[in-house]
């Protein structure tokens, strides 16, 4: 399979590789996918007092088109805010990287772990009731 | 060209420069049609095609007149399979395989479902092999035949083909095997194996792509129906003129299969071995498939927590295959390890490593170095190995499918 530049380019270089204290109210962790489908995505956010998402980090285990996404996703996330974090698309990644129809979910799953790391955050903020609604798939 | 290292033998092989020479001039001079009675041209392609299938013969102890020519191993095995089903559909309808074979053979299987026939896909053992128990406990009545691979393409165990026949025989069930990954590797002699049908293929045995051969056992005679009808060539088992360039090649590259065999064999496992010695220094690697009972060019492994794909990309430098679901269409990790038994995350985390006859040890050395360093790069990026070293079973894990 040929992979576009940016792809090759976030695979080779992947950007905010790492993680959080999971434990850190300021963090939301967003755990995505599945061992046996052959990708997990596990992305944390560091969110600010002004609700702005400071920083993003990653690790992935899948294949380079996941690694990819889940690796620029960290960078669209740093400056915005939770708002206009939840209006990412798969699509708008799928675009980016010019990713093939068998690839979709790997933009799929990146789109569900930011609604997660969110739903983690806002769910550390408000521990007795849910303001987000579950994020399922 | 200076392409990557190629370590995918098992996928094809090149042909080997003794082959290629022996094919060009019947593609010139030579060009005859071997079926043509009236002049030279024709005689001349007809001794040619009769010295390939001697040579093919003689590489698996067979009589030339037990060979058939075919396109590959995959006309070989719907040939043996859908032609031994159909020809004998009045004794009965009920036909045995294992869920390891080549899509070639399940597929056809599939099909004969279609048709009426009744089929048992026999799962192997953790090891890949055949639990015989179960195989002749499988075996009823209205068995018409069983097809069991000598050689599996992708973990390369090697099925006792001699005991699964012995069964077979001691039923009345014809035995079909396709041998297409085991010629040159493994010593096969059809004069006292209890094979009724074999299929073989020319390419991954140093020999051209788009020929290859069907067994077709004499005494006792193994009758099937023809799939390809027309002038009656192949003593009318497979009809079209014969492809003569094609069929020397294949005849000339299993005679330096037969020549060349244990020299070829010696040098694999050397190499072999010292891809494993390289690789096993990684942790959380597993062979996939009996070491012992395989055939020494492959080396199926699973490197935990790192998705197959995503290795095979980070090694441009070395041309190998993966079990993984990303590098198929359907998105399912390889259905073969998948019937071992093993978790489906050690399926997609799987390279297979295939070493053959232009294989050298500076390969495998570039192979070890690159492999260690790519799998590592991708720990550092996989959440699971994460985990893995803060002691999580991920076994006990909810895991979000999708």
């Amino acid at each position: 399979m040929a992979y576009s530049e940016k792809v090759l380019d976030h695979y080779e270089n992947p950007r905010n590789v790492g993680s959080f204290d999971k434990n850190d109210p300021r963090v939301g962790t967003g755990m995505v996918g599945a061992p046996a489908c052959g990708d997990v995505m596990k992305l944390h956010i560091k969110v600010g007092d002004d609700g702005i998402i400071e920083e993003a980090r990653f690790k992935t285990y899948g294949c380079g088109s996941a690694i990819a996404s889940s690796s620029l996703v960290t960078e669209w996330l740093r400056g915005k805010t939770l708002e206009q974090a939840r209006q990412i698309k798969n699509t708008d990644i799928a675009d980016e990287l010019a990713l093939p129809p068998v690839k979709i979910h790997c933009s799929v799953l990146a789109e569900d772990a930011i609604k997660a790391a969110i739903g983690d955050y806002l769910g550390k903020r408000t521990p007795t009731t849910q303001t987000d609604p579950p994020v399922g798939q | 060209m200076n392409g990557p290292i190629y370590l995918d033998y098992s996928a094809t092989t090149p042909v080997d420069p003794r082959v290629a020479k022996a094919m060009i001039p019947f593609l010139f001079e030579r060009f005859g049609n071997p079926a043509s009675r009236s002049h030279s041209y024709g005689w001349d392609a007809e001794q040619a095609v009769e010295c390939a299938r001697a040579q093919v013969a003689a590489l698996v102890g067979a009589d030339p007149k037990e060979i058939v020519w075919t396109s590959g191993a995959t006309e070989s095995n719907n040939l043996a399979i859908a032609g031994a089903a159909r020809f004998h559909r009045g004794k009965g309808r009920h036909l045995i395989t294992m869920t390891t074979e080549h899509k070639a053979v399940l597929d056809t299987m599939r099909h004969l479902e279609r048709e009426g026939f009744e089929v048992s896909y026999l799962p192997p053992l953790a090891n890949g092999l055949l639990d015989l128990e179960r195989f002749a406990a499988a075996i009823r009545p209205d068995t018409v035949l069983a097809s069991v691979m000598h050689v599996n393409n992708e973990i390369g165990v090697i099925q006792d083909i001699a005991a699964i026949g012995t069964l077979c025989r001691s039923s009345g069930v014809l035995f079909h095997v396709d041998a297409a990954q085991s010629t040159g590797k493994v010593a096969i002699d059809l004069d006292s194996l209890p094979v009724d049908l074999m299929s073989f293929s020319a390419h991954k045995t140093y020999g051209p792509k788009g020929v290859g051969a069907l067994y077709v056992r004499r005494k006792p005679r193994v009758r099937i129906e023809a799939l390809i009808h027309g002038g009656g060539h192949e003593r009318g088992m497979r009809s079209g003129t014969l492809a003569t360039h094609q069929i020397v090649g294949m005849g000339e590259a299993f005679r330096l299969a037969r020549e060349e065999m244990a020299v070829d064999n010696e040098r694999a496992r050397a190499l072999r071995d010292k891809l494993l010695a390289g690789l096993s220094v990684l942790e959380e690697t597993y062979v996939n498939g009996d070491l012992e009972a395989r055939v020494p060019h492959n080396l199926n492994i699973s490197f935990n927590f790192v998705e197959g794909e995503s290795l095979m990309m980070a090694m441009k430098g070395i041309a190998v295959s993966s079990g993984s679901a990303c590098t198929s269409a359907s998105l399912e990790p390889s259905y073969v390890l998948r019937a071992l038994g093993r978790a489906d995350e050690l399926a997609h985390s799987s390279i297979r490593f295939s070493v053959g006859r232009f294989t050298t040890a500076d390969d495998i050395e570039t192979a070890v170095a690159l492999v260690t360093r790519n799998v590592q790069k991708l720990r550092d990026l996989s959440p699971l190995w994460e985990m893995h070293l803060d002691g999580i079973d991920l076994s006990t894990v909810q895991w979000a499918t999708h």
